[in-house]
């Protein structure tokens, strides 16, 4: 399972385990399953697509003026705003 | 000494004066400890932010074409001090703290020949006006804000950048009180513009393999600078948020016993002016019947 993180100024939106989340990144939407390579990457206002498991349907959250990290740990999203 | 009707007056209004500043410390209890959950709820963004910005500046050299917030303008003649305080009184010493750092900081760059302006953020800042009154180069009105949100700190950041783009000044400094516990908040001054890199916060855990940049190093720390701005403006309006608090409850709660102190002491004086006017009658009542007799 990827470990995703959401984070606001505000306060920590998400920390839990899913399997995969689609990132709206500056050059394109990527997906990031478990195990996926170190990246950093800007992120345009957009929606965070969560599948939780493999089939279901994702969840979206609305997010603005972000910044989005892969490292070992998993998945962190930076976000300005999140609904 | 005072009649006793005017004893009586005088213990009623600090009874209510009591009651009020007992209201307003506890009011400021409950308040305190919400804009601590705030501060603790806004960490894990500013902590990954500032590790996020340190490996990438040990990647990123800085030279004439760096964006000027991280490289700066190359002088360091204007200063632009940001004095960020509370919108109401009664708080103690906290506002005049604040002011006070600000003051000592800009008579010292003043000395050093520096030209100083200041940014108030904040109703009770304006008392600056008095000091230095031809130097505000602006009154960042918040008097509508009830909890602060990241909106507002976005505000004065974007506010503070433009006027960094334009040339108005050339270093900023922040200064807020620093949230240490209900008793002590301690005002601090950091410098904000160019932004001061933590170089010894640990860089991000790669796992050994390299890191994908997607634009670039370069353009992800320009996206980032003014977001490191703002969220330092956020952090400084927080932490000003919990000690507003605390050093309103720690004030209340001296008024309050100093209010009880005073209610005894005037409750004696009326107890020992009744007895006297007791006395006094009896005796006149007394040598009355003698001289009859």
């Amino acid at each position: 399972m990827l470990h995703f993180e959401l984070v606001t100024p505000e306060k920590l939106v998400r920390s839990e385990d899913v399997y995969m989340v689609v990132v709206p990144g500056s050059e394109g939407d990527f997906g990031v399953l478990e195990g996926h390579a170190p990246v950093m990457s800007t992120i345009r206002d957009g929606a965070l697509s969560v599948y939780r498991t493999e089939k279901g349907e994702p969840e979206l959250i609305a997010i603005e003026g972000g910044f989005a990290e892969v490292n070992a740990n998993g998945l962190t999203v930076l976000a300005e705003r999140a609904a | 000494m005072a009649s006793l009707k005017a004893l009586k007056i005088r213990i009623g209004s600090v009874k209510s004066t009591q009651k009020i500043t007992k209201a307003m410390k506890m009011v400021a209890a409950a308040k305190l400890r919400r804009a601590q959950e705030a501060a603790v709820a806004g960490r894990p963004y500013a902590e990954q932010l500032e590790k996020v910005m340190a490996s990438l500046a040990a990647k990123v050299s800085v030279s004439e074409s760096s964006p000027k917030l991280l490289a700066g303008t190359g002088k360091d003649q204007v200063h632009l001090l940001i004095v960020a305080t509370s919108e109401r009184g009664l708080a103690g010493a906290f506002n005049s703290n604040i002011v006070r750092a600000a003051r000592r900081k800009a008579e010292e760059l003043e000395a050093a020949g520096k030209t100083v302006k200041f940014y108030v953020a904040g109703k009770k800042g304006r008392v600056i006006k008095r000091f230095f009154p031809t130097q505000i180069a602006a009154d960042h009105e918040m008097s509508h804000i009830k909890t602060v949100a990241f909106a507002d700190a976005r505000a004065i950041a974007d506010d503070v950048i433009a006027r960094f783009e334009a040339g108005e000044f050339d270093i900023g400094h922040l200064f807020y009180a620093k949230f240490q516990s209900a008793l002590v908040q301690e005002p601090v001054g950091r410098q904000i513009i160019p932004v001061a890199i933590d170089t010894t916060a640990a860089p991000v855990a790669d796992g050994g393999a390299a890191v994908e940049y997607e634009p670039d190093e370069e353009t992800i720390l320009a996206d980032l600078l003014p977001r490191n701005v703002a969220i330092q403006i956020f952090r400084a309006l927080l932490e000003n948020a919990a000690s507003e608090q605390g050093s309103r409850m720690t004030a209340m709660d001296n008024a309050t016993r100093n209010a009880g102190d005073m209610i005894n002491r005037l409750t004696i004086q009326y107890n020992r002016s009744r007895q006297a006017a007791i006395t006094t009658e009896l005796v006149e009542i007394i040598s009355g019947a003698e001289a009859l007799k």
